[in-house]
């Protein structure tokens, strides 16, 4: 089993096909989408796939090291157009493959007109133990 | 109470169960209920017979959930008519577990999952931990895994084959949480050894044994890898290297190879040299060769070329390296140690970068993310 991580960007991404603000779309799009991928992570822990599921708010703060005794900067820089991460799902699955299958499924979630959105997720695999025996 | 001891009985008793012909699914949840009543009941009153006594408890509570199970009153019938069960014979009856759990119809993780449940006696929560996963998805996996092979028989043996693979990814699973996944399969394995005779059955133990045996050596106190050439040999565990080689020995003299063999011969090869120098390479080339007629696996070229440049050089080395699919993972970092033992600092250091950014874990990166620095380094000088 591997487990990799599905990530959902605000912003940054390619734009997705279907590609219309959410706060465009109807309350009962809006469900729909938000039920799908509640029905999506359902599935996947009945097949034993799911690992963990949590979204991030749009607004992060930076924060830095600045000197012994010192409080924090935090103003700065911002994150505008690049990297800013919805939110992630972890899966744990057989194969590369069925990570690109589950995550192509979940890009498939219902949109504006209830159409998929066709959103790119990136997806990155976990960096794991080295095996104890190497072939 | 001993919890170890009613772990130690759980499988043989499940496979009683199964082995009188009830479902998998219900011959687990009998002998669940009667580990708790076991749980309940022997501190105040140990039972003499422990075995015969989660046997008999099991037995009477899937009677009792048959009973009242309307829907079931065929198969009430059924086992009414059966003889009433005979004192627990000393058949392993835990063999037929493993291939029951190791079914090819079970995808490798949910083999592994049932396989640690079934015949290890693990928790379902103890298996989550290890495999650091939610209680609740390792729960589905292996109520998916038992819906799978319910209904199976086993009065067949199965494949020895997928058994050895999954211990074998239980072993390379490594440890994390409190279950020690390598010492558990090497419990296992040794198990399934003493139940059948089998010469791959025994290479694959030897070969655990000898992997086990370098474990302490393996990492720094802060976690990095330390590559064999340097490992501290002192602190292989010898009494484990002593009993891998024996139970090898044993199992090359019955003339059947297999990869498991091979493998484990290699590793014995390593853990017979005093120093790293000492180690017959020449014997390690020839042992990749019967590895590779054995498996055609691809990664066995590769391993086969690190060896190669041991024993006859760097250039001979990176020779036989040029044959071997550049795509594979690792391919850069054997490149990388071929480059800078045949001298070529400059390169070594940036194919070392290179197969750090392939590097599939993170203690790997690391350690090739130091290599790299470690020429650059000498490069400023």
């Amino acid at each position: 089993m591997a487990k990799y991580l599905l990530l959902k960007h605000y912003r940054g991404a390619p734009a997705a096909v279907n590609d219309v603000p959410m706060a465009e779309w109807t309350p009962a799009e809006i469900s729909a989408h938000v039920q799908y991928m509640r029905d999506f992570a359902a599935r996947l822990e009945d097949t034993g796939e799911f690992v963990d599921a949590q979204a991030l708010a749009p607004e992060g703060t930076f924060v830095r090291y600045d000197g012994e005794g010192r409080p924090p900067v935090t103003d700065g820089p911002f994150a505008e157009t690049k990297d800013l991460i919805a939110g992630w799902m972890v899966i744990d699955v057989d194969s590369h493959e069925r990570a690109v299958e589950l995550a192509g499924e979940l890009s498939a979630a219902p949109g504006a007109g209830g159409k998929p959105i066709h959103e790119w997720l990136e997806l990155r695999p976990f960096l794991s133990e080295p095996p104890t025996i190497e072939e | 109470m001993d919890e170890t001891l009613l772990r130690s009985l759980t499988p043989s008793v499940l496979g009683i169960l199964v082995r009188r012909g009830i479902d998998f699914a219900a011959a687990e949840d009998a002998v669940q209920d009667a580990l708790v009543e076991a749980v309940r009941v022997w501190p105040d009153d140990p039972p003499r017979d422990p075995k015969g006594w989660l046997t008999t408890v099991a037995w009477r509570r899937f009677l009792d959930a048959a009973r009242a199970d309307a829907a079931r009153r065929r198969r009430e019938d059924l086992v009414d008519e059966e003889p009433a069960p005979g004192p627990a014979s000393t058949v392993d009856d835990t063999l037929q577990l493993y291939f029951l759990c190791a079914n090819p119809s079970l995808t490798p993780s949910s083999a592994v999952a049932l396989t640690l449940r079934a015949v290890g006696g693990l928790t379902t929560r103890q298996i989550a931990h290890a495999y650091l996963v939610p209680e609740a998805t390792m729960a589905q996996r292996i109520s998916r895994a038992k819906r799978t092979v319910s209904g199976l028989r086993f009065d067949r043996p199965g494949d020895v084959a997928t058994v050895l693979r999954v211990l074998y990814l239980v072993f390379n699973e490594g440890y994390s949480g409190d279950v020690d996944l390598a010492a558990e399969a090497i419990r296992l394995t040794r198990q399934l050894a003493a139940a059948i005779d089998h010469p791959e059955v025994a290479g694959l133990l030897a070969l655990m044994l000898l992997h086990h045996a370098r474990r302490a050596a393996r990492t720094a106190p802060d976690g990095s890898l330390v590559p064999l050439a340097e490992q501290d040999r002192s602190r292989w565990d010898t009494r484990s290297i002593a009993e891998g080689v024996e139970i090898l020995q044993a199992a090359l003299a019955r003339d059947r190879l297999g990869e498991f063999q091979a493998q484990a011969a290699i590793a014995a090869l390593h853990a017979d040299a005093p120093t790293a120098a000492e180690t017959d390479w020449v014997q390690i080339v020839e042992w990749y060769d019967e590895l590779a007629r054995l498996t055609g696996n691809p990664v066995v070229r590769l391993n086969r070329a690190v060896a190669v440049g041991e024993a006859d050089g760097p250039r001979a080395g990176l020779t036989a390296l040029a044959t071997v699919d550049d795509t594979l993972p690792r391919y850069t970092a054997v490149a990388a140690y071929l480059h800078e033992r045949d001298g070529n600092l400059a390169k070594a250091a940036r194919l070392y970068t290179e197969a750090a950014q392939q590097a599939p874990n993170l203690a790997e990166r690391d350690h090739l993310t130091r290599q790299a620095a470690r020429l650059n380094a000498l490069g400023r000088r």
